[in-house]
């Protein structure tokens, strides 16, 4: 799967105002919600649904980024959005140390396969440190979209 | 060096939850874990790496261990997959 196939990049956050997870959260889901990707009336609901996931393990699985996701049952399909903090988050991270980029995913509860592939994009890409160094390197929604549509081309990464 | 070949049985197959079950798991062995789909393969202490296999259910995974306590990682790693399935359910069974 590419990034382009549920990444909404209109939704980006180039500079999230939170100080902390549940915050950075918040303005995710809010960010996803105006651009209409989330059904009408969902997004309290959809807020609180991550952050109880994200409180039964971090997604914070170190080296700057988190990927706070959800399965959500009045999800129709599976959509991301990105978000920036130049000043770091404290997201709980299994190294205990500030997060830089986030990938919020909401999935729909019926099809599993597809989450486990959106994931894959993602991680495939976030392991490499060239990546999440480019990443956090992008201080607009159109510098993200570029990086993710040249990874999406990708014969150099 | 001990190796298996293992199924992922739970309807949602290997995501992050289990992954971390796995690499959790995993860590506690002196034994270096490699985990691989036919496509890749990656290092079972790893959660970005394990992320990266989207072993859906169905798909059937190879776990090599080389190391001290190979064999014992691996009846370990094959009993949380197969038999407790990452505390998960299996898929619903579908009506004829």
């Amino acid at each position: 799967m590419k990034f382009t196939d549920f990444v909404c990049f209109e939704a980006t956050i180039p500079e999230l105002q939170a100080k902390n997870r549940d915050e950075a959260i918040g303005e995710l889901v809010t960010a996803l919600d105006k651009s209409g990707k989330l059904p009408k009336g969902t997004r309290e609901d959809i807020i609180k649904a991550v952050i109880k996931r994200e409180k039964e393990a971090s997604t914070g699985i170190g080296k700057g980024v988190a990927i706070p996701h959800v399965k959500y049952a009045g999800a129709k399909k599976a959509v991301a959005v990105i978000g920036q903090s130049s000043a770091g988050i404290d997201f709980c991270a299994l190294d205990e140390q500030p997060v830089y980029s986030v990938i919020l995913l909401i999935s729909p509860v019926d099809n599993p396969d597809r989450h486990l592939q959106a994931m894959e994009t993602v991680f495939r890409h976030l392991q490499h440190e060239r990546f999440r160094k480019f990443l956090r390197q992008c201080r607009t929604p159109e510098k993200v979209e570029d990086l993710l549509r040249e990874v999406d081309e990708g014969p150099s990464w | 060096m001990s190796k298996a070949t293992v199924e992922i049985k739970n309807a949602d197959g290997l995501h992050m939850r289990p992954a971390m079950l796995f690499v959790d798991l995993a860590s506690q062995f002196d034994s270096d874990i490699t985990v691989s789909n036919g496509q890749s393969s990656v290092d079972g202490k790893s959660i970005m790496q394990m992320s990266m296999l989207a072993a859906t259910c169905g798909t059937k995974l190879s776990i090599q261990a080389e190391g001290p306590d190979a064999h014992k990682a691996i009846d370990t790693l094959r009993h949380l997959v197969e038999v407790q399935m990452f505390n998960e359910p299996a898929p619903a069974r579908r009506t004829q």
